[in-house]
């Protein structure tokens, strides 16, 4: 089973309890460079708890997850390095502009600052870069914690429904950003109920069994 | 080495189906040896007269608070580091006897101070630690309970457990330091330095009577306490059948 | 370490953005130490016998207070998340977020106090050694508290469980740090007592960190 090391993500028989019940179980997954895995699913079928499982926020109960062919708990700080994980919540400090935002980003994953600036403007915040975070919308808050995948490159997104509270132009934005990522070989694993434009997407359905 | 397996529920409920009888047995045969000879036969103390029959339980409950505190320990290393479930539920089944243990030190303490000491509570050394262990054993019990997913505060708990064990000595080497500094050192401690054997046969049945009085009332508690969790994974279970129903 | 670092230097930004709240704790600090007067009366020959232990329990007490929120806000907006996945070990990050948090409320605590200690009669000759304690003791503090809030994390309530975790943890860096200053105003040397303050924040600082590391990554699962 283990004799080709597959490029990219690749999770197999993952499992998954929480709070004493199994939210999911043998779950195999795979994606290679350049793909974008679309998780769907009823709510509580796990798709939340499946990224941050991806993320190595959260232990597999049961299973392997694999970035390369090499398992990803023998080298955690590694998995962490070429994570980039988007979830439920914005992560904004009220009182912080978005451009200090993107600075603590870039440092906080230890890469350069250089991005900051070029990844508010893929997502329309270039003019709100000085704007304090409290004076955002719902819309504009969610475009700043997705401006923080290209201020900070990683290989492995993780994006736990980050069309929330987008409107149609900024989803498109999402999909130009997804769009670049994959053809420079990156990988997208997304929960979201819309098809991103141009997407050859591949689809996990959860709770299907 | 996989010597968990050995630890399942499963195994727990043989194993303790097959020790239960021996240690509650044990327990009250060592406990009414001890309460007779204690009560009984041992001479009264020259210097503390009756009371020092109280001894017979304080001293053992003492060292009970300190022998359960380190097996809650032992679990909660156990529960971190090999997150096994009946590491976990250990630690929960077995902190309340322990805090009824420390609570029974400082009860009878406090009984044996009225008359030694001429009022209910002296800022003794001894004493003053067992009541900050038996603040921990409030904190972990608190923290166990703190959480919707009872998972989280077992590990959270054992965490506590483990922090806690490291700063025990510090917490008391601290307090005796303050002891020395402010109390005068002429008060009848409570610690019996030179025990005559007439004292030391009941001293010693208390203590192994309440040794297994904590094995057996450690079994019945952590076989509830499985009980009890096994009841919220069928509950879960339903809700989920019950959601997956509603889909179809 | 430059993550650290900037994670300082935003949590002292975030502190400086809303000083309200490092108001908010010194306010407590003043204030109530001010009951304890109301309480024991105001003479000064009975004040003066307690002033150092007072001193010592209000900057506990408004230390613990100020924890409340450090891990809390971050688990509540996300940010936890990201500081866990962050390249650089949890335990580092930890530590800048304990400095952070020393530099934003501990340090103004130990500024303000010569204040409370004149409220309260404090002798002439304590002065000096009630500030080299409160900057020896209090990291402890600010470490142990961390590990508490660590844990606390996500519990349905906060406050009251927070106290009851850490102020045990709290007994052995106020026995100490009391007995330093009480050694100085009764004209002996302080010392033996500021170096176990100094030996309890080196325990602190090797111990806190993992044990919050642990707690946190537990509360973001």
């Amino acid at each position: 089973m283990e004799s080709t090391p597959t490029a990219g993500l690749e999770g197999r028989a993952l499992a998954c309890r929480r709070g004493g019940r199994t939210v999911f179980r043998a779950l195999d997954l795979a994606a290679a460079p350049g793909d974008l895995l679309v998780l769907r699913g009823a709510n509580g079928t796990g798709k939340s708890s499946l990224l941050r499982l991806l993320a190595g926020l959260l232990a597999p109960s049961d299973g392997r997850l694999a970035w390369d062919g090499e398992a990803v708990d023998e080298d955690p700080a590694a998995h962490r390095r070429r994570v980039a994980y988007v979830g439920h919540n914005d992560a904004l400090k009220p009182t912080l502009t978005l451009a200090e935002h993107m600075r603590f980003h870039a440092a906080l994953r230890a890469v350069p600052g250089d991005a900051c600036a070029a990844a508010l403007d893929a997502f329309g915040l270039g003019a709100l870069a000085g704007v304090p975070a409290r004076f955002l919308s719902q819309g504009q808050r969610r475009r700043a914690a997705l401006a923080r995948l290209v201020a900070a490159p990683a290989a492995l997104w993780l994006l736990d429904e980050p069309t929330n509270g987008l409107d149609a132009a900024s989803v498109e934005a999402l999909a130009r950003a997804v769009a670049r990522h994959r053809a420079s070989g990156g990988i997208v694993v997304a929960a979201t109920h819309l098809e991103f434009a141009g997407a050859s997407a591949r689809t996990l359905t959860l709770g299907a069994a | 080495m996989n010597w968990h397996r050995y630890a399942s529920p499963a195994n727990f409920k043989r194993l303790s189906d097959r020790l239960l009888p021996w240690a509650a047995g044990g327990a009250a045969l060592f406990l009414a040896a001890g309460v007779w000879s204690g009560l009984v036969v041992s001479p009264a103390d020259y210097q503390q007269g009756e009371t020092v029959r109280i001894m017979y339980v304080h001293v053992p409950a003492a060292w009970m608070s300190m022998f359960v505190y380190a097996n809650m320990a032992v679990a909660a290393a156990a529960a971190l580091v090999w997150r096994h479930p009946l590491a976990e539920v250990a630690g929960r089944a077995i902190a309340p006897v322990g805090a009824a243990f420390t609570f029974l030190c400082l009860v009878t303490g406090s009984l044996w101070g009225k008359p030694m000491w001429g009022t209910w509570w002296v800022w003794d050394a001894r004493l003053t630690s067992v009541l900050i262990l038996f603040f921990v054993y409030l904190a972990y019990m608190a923290l166990n309970a703190a959480f919707d997913e009872p998972e989280r505060g077992a590990r959270a708990s054992a965490v506590l457990a483990l922090v806690g064990a490291i700063n025990l000595p510090v917490i008391k080497f601290s307090v005796d330091w303050w002891n020395t500094l402010h109390q005068p050192a002429s008060v009848t401690r409570l610690d019996a330095p030179a025990i005559d054997p007439s004292m030391l046969a009941p001293l010693l049945a208390m203590a192994i009577g309440f040794t297994l009085f904590f094995v057996a009332v450690a079994f019945v508690r952590i076989r509830a306490e499985l009980v009890e969790r096994r009841l919220e994974a069928l509950r879960h279970a339903r809700v989920a059948g019950e959601a997956a129903a509603e889909r179809t | 370490m430059s993550a650290a670092l900037a994670l300082v230097a935003r949590d002292v930004r975030l502190a400086l953005r809303t000083p309200a709240e490092t108001l908010t704790i010194l306010a407590f600090f003043v204030i109530a130490a001010t009951l304890f007067a109301f309480g024991i009366g105001p003479e000064p020959q009975a004040l003066a016998r307690v002033a150092t232990g007072i001193v010592w329990v209000v900057a506990l007490l408004a230390c613990l207070i100020s924890l409340d929120r450090l891990f809390q806000a971050e688990a509540d907006d996300g940010s936890l998340d990201q500081l866990v996945l962050a390249p650089a070990p949890l335990e580092l990050l930890v530590l800048a977020k304990c400095l952070a948090q020393w530099l934003t409320t501990a340090l103004p605590l130990v500024v303000v106090s010569p204040l409370v200690a004149t409220m309260l009669q404090l002798s002439p000759h304590g002065y000096a050694t009630l500030l080299a304690s409160l900057l020896l003791g209090t990291p402890s503090l600010t470490l142990f508290g961390a590990v508490g809030a660590a844990l606390a994390v996500g519990a349905r309530k906060g406050g009251a469980l927070l106290a009851l975790i850490v102020l045990p943890l709290y007994v052995p860096v106020l026995i100490f740090a009391v007995a330093a200053v009480e050694a100085s105003i009764a004209g002996l040397s302080p010392r033996p007592h500021l170096f176990l303050l100094a030996g309890l924040a080196v325990f602190a600082l090797t111990l806190a960190p993992f044990a919050a590391s642990a707690a946190l990554r537990q509360a973001s699962e």
